[in-house]
């Protein structure tokens, strides 16, 4: 079975856990701010402004990292907003969320004119290149997979590390899922609900961010506008496909990357048989049935999306 | 037993002259009162006394427009909640503080570590929730997620969560308003055992018999007042009431029944599990017009699938249910009013009113569609708001405009509207359930003499409550639920209140007895 032998190629596995990346950040992102029970809408928006800060910024003869920092800081003015609109201004979540992804979306078209008004097709910049770990790299399949990839790579796995140390293993982590399930019982311990919220929501803006810029900085070499491409909606997805967990959550957009890369592969096995909308579909209509069967018996964030305020019981 | 306690004991907590003002309400008004160490002292008062305010000062959540609070000898800073903490004193929520999907021992764990600690150090929060559990008897499972626990271990949970931050002073508001009988008892167990150890605790109860069951000293408030100050073995239940509410409030006057046809049936009626219901298994039960019968129970055991049953909301998946001798064919809640059945839902809040709706919507809510109310699909809003005006008049709600939301009255009136709605259209069958959970004493009074009126008139009356002292005052027949069967019925005094409990309890309720209940 020809289908069935791209699952053994290493350059399949490879390309899902590109593909993976900023998932995994964006996921990570959106992961923090449920859990302490806001729903960040922004997140599709965020990731179009991370991806062209990030690229600017190397574009403008900044280093590769500084581009990666760039990109975390516009993330997290994002979050400061959605932060103090949805927690001490109240508002409605879903409402700031579409707002910012709007803003950011718009503000990136602006800004990307008034730095490059005469550029029809933009510039390329110089990517991180692949980070060969000796040894590991060399084990069939796996080893290029996980252990050839780019920085930003590898920082992706480590942050979901990270996030799952925090939450379950810090009375830091203590506080945050508390937000995200009795805010009252926060606030009970003198602790605040709008600062826990707002830091969270910030981090989880600025690792959303960083998925974007992974695709200007580590896949496309360049910006362009349509190409976070619904990647922010999918993410939303992914955490409550992971139930809110970061491990699951990891599992869960290695798969629908896995899917991703073996549509595209299927497509030029099958091509004009079958029309290439059916595999693009694929991962979509795969992950929308395995909501259907892992998310219905997830017990999401108790004080998902009810704004808390100090003082109303 | 130790009287002396008021006398050498040192004094813990001080509120000198504490005032609070919400707009042109004066919440607490110059409060002043101290608390001793080893002493349980209740505060005693209505809805809307001023109780919780006052508590809500004392934590740190409100700010107190006047008057300060000093615990241990020092002013508490005001306004914050950590400060209250530091300082000892500890606080029981009557909604808990606590996320339901944390096991217990994050949830205690919560806020005690800094949180720039790279790790929580969970050995030594599980080995002093130990220790504590060791010293105070509080047995809780630490590994246990809150969401698996019974309401009773949930406040233990959150007495152990006091207790870990060396709380010495604890403040619990409202704490029984949640617990069955049993749960009740051990709380206050635990409460004594605790003063015994030397903390000191004040107890927020609008209850009569709990506070005159646990406290030492009984601190009465009134509109905002501090309006008496007893020693709990030197007064009575009477004296307390009649400070409480200001005026003294007679027991209901019970004339004899005159019981007469059955009204409502029930043979041999089963129902399903649903929706959160423990169902119902084999159910006889009959109620006579002019009677009321009341139905005891520890919370959970059926008698919200009986309720969901008789008010049409749920059908019997065997038996047969007889109105007025006629065998009822198609059940659902429209039916079950127009056989002219009242109903007096549990939960005024989610079930008995629609929150953001007005007075007027919510009083026809359940006849809108009657001639009386709407023509060709119309709304006659001009006879929804008179019938409204009526409601409001004759029983007595205390609302400025039949156009405001329901959400915004007190407990007391919201039901006082919800008995209007059911009990205006005279309805021979009236489903009361928990009819004054919730409500202060005046209140209370008030939906037992209705009751009382429509018996007179000769409705059939089911009463379903926990509040045992309720059932007894009232029922003209007593019957016991336990795990959806129901007892043979017993005439009023024909059971003493241990059979009652034993019954309540599960013993007795299987066997013979639950065959032939009529």
């Amino acid at each position: 079975m020809e289908a069935f032998d791209i699952l053994l190629t290493a350059s399949f596995w490879v390309a899902a856990i590109r593909i993976a990346s900023p998932l995994i950040f964006a996921t990570m992102g959106e992961l923090i701010c449920e859990r302490v029970g806001v729903l960040n809408l922004g997140i599709e928006g965020i990731m179009m402004a991370g991806a062209f800060a990030g690229w600017v910024t190397v574009y403008a003869g900044g280093d590769l990292w500084t581009g990666v920092f760039v990109a975390a800081l516009a993330g997290s003015a994002f979050g400061l907003l959605h932060g103090v609109l949805t927690g001490p201004f109240g508002l409605s979540q879903h409402v700031v969320g579409i707002g910012i992804t709007l803003l950011a979306t718009s503000l990136t078209y602006f800004t990307y004119r008034v730095v490059l008004p005469e550029v029809s097709s933009p510039p390329k910049i110089v990517p991180f290149q692949p980070l060969e770990i000796p040894l590991l790299s060399d084990i069939p399949v796996v080893g290029p997979a996980l252990f050839n990839q780019t920085p930003l790579t590898y920082l992706a796995f480590v942050v979901v590390g990270l996030v799952a140390w925090v939450l379950y293993r810090t009375p830091l982590g203590l506080a945050l899922r508390a937000a995200g399930e009795n805010p009252a019982a926060v606030e009970a311990q003198g602790i605040g609900v709008a600062a826990i919220r707002i830091g969270a929501v910030m981090a989880g803006s600025a690792l959303m961010a960083v998925g974007g810029a992974f695709l200007t900085m580590s896949a496309f070499n360049s910006f362009f506008f349509e190409m976070v491409n619904g990647r922010g909606w999918i993410c939303i997805a992914l955490v409550v496909f992971g139930s809110w967990r970061p491990g699951k959550a990891l599992l869960g957009a290695i798969l629908f990357a896995a899917f991703d890369a073996y549509q595209v592969r299927l497509q030029q096995l099958a091509g004009g048989v079958v029309p290439y909308q059916v595999f693009l579909m694929m991962p979509y209509v795969l992950s929308i049935l395995a909501l259907v069967l892992v998310a219905r018996r997830a017990s999401y964030p108790k004080a998902l999306m009810i704004p808390y305020q100090r003082g109303e019981r | 037993m130790n009287d002396g306690k008021s006398g050498g004991a040192r004094t813990v907590l001080r509120l000198d002259r504490l005032t609070k003002r919400f707009g042109t309400l004066l919440a607490n008004d110059a409060i002043s009162l101290e608390l001793a160490e080893g002493e349980i002292v209740a505060l005693l008062g209505e809805n809307g006394a001023g109780k919780t305010t006052l508590m809500n000062i004392l934590f740190g959540h409100y700010m107190a427009d006047e008057g300060t609070v000093e615990a241990f000898g020092r002013p508490l800073p005001p306004g914050d909640p950590r400060a209250a903490l530091d300082a000892g004193v500890g606080m029981v929520h009557q909604h808990f503080t606590l996320a339901d999907s944390m096991t217990v021992m994050e949830n205690i764990a919560l806020g005690t570590q800094p949180p720039w600690k790279w790790r929580l150090d969970r050995r030594a929060v599980r080995r002093r929730i130990r220790q504590l559990t060791e010293d105070f008897g509080l047995t809780v499972d630490p590994d246990k997620t809150i969401a698996s626990l019974s309401v009773g271990e949930r406040q233990r949970v959150e007495i152990l969560k006091a207790l870990y931050r060396d709380a010495r002073i604890l403040i619990l508001d409202e704490p029984t308003a949640v617990l069955t009988p049993g749960e009740t008892e051990a709380l206050f167990r635990t409460l004594k055992m605790l003063v015994a150890k030397g903390l000191s605790i004040l107890f927020i109860s609008h209850k009569l018999g709990e506070v005159m069951a646990v406290s030492d000293r009984v601190i009465v408030l009134r509109t905002g007042r501090l309006v008496g100050e007893r020693q709990t073995a030197k007064t009575s239940r009477a004296e307390l009431a009649e400070l409480m509410v200001g005026r003294e409030i007679p027991p209901p006057r019970v004339s004899p029944a005159m019981p007469g046809m059955p009204r409502l049936v029930l043979d041999n009626v089963s129902t399903t599990a649903g929706a959160g219901l423990s169902p119902l298994d084999g159910v006889s039960l009959s109620l006579h017009a002019g009677e009321i019968t009341g139905l005891a129970g520890v919370s959970g055991n059926g008698q919200a699938a009986l309720a969901a049953l008789i008010s049409g909301m749920q059908p019997p998946v065997r038996g047969t249910v007889l109105i007025g001798g006629r065998p009822v064919k198609a059940w659902s809640t429209r039916a079950a009013l127009a056989h002219g059945i009242g109903r007096i839902p549990e939960d005024r809040h989610a079930v008995g009113s629609i929150a953001d709706m007005s007075v007027v919507e919510n009083v026809i809510a359940e006849a809108y569609r009657t001639p009386r109310f709407s023509r060709f699909g119309f709304l006659d809003w001009k006879a929804a708001r008179a019938f409204a005006q009526k409601i409001i008049g004759d029983y007595d709600v205390k609302c400025p405009s039949p156009d405001m939301r329901i959400r915004l009255l007190s407990g007391g009136n919201m039901q006082k509207l919800i008995l209007g709605r059911a009990l205006d259209p005279e309805p021979e069958i009236i489903l009361a359930s928990q009819p004054t959970r919730g409500l202060d004493v005046g209140a209370v009074a008030y939906v037992h003499e209705r009751l009382l009126e429509a018996r007179a008139r000769g409705a059939a009356i089911l009463l379903i409550s926990e509040d045992l002292d309720e059932i007894l005052t009232l029922s003209d027949r007593i019957i016991v639920i336990s795990k959806g069967k129901l007892s043979t019925p017993s005439r009023r005094g024909e059971r003493t209140v241990r059979e009652l409990g034993e019954l309540m309890a599960g013993h007795g309720v299987a066997g013979e007895e639950l065959a032939h209940a009529s």
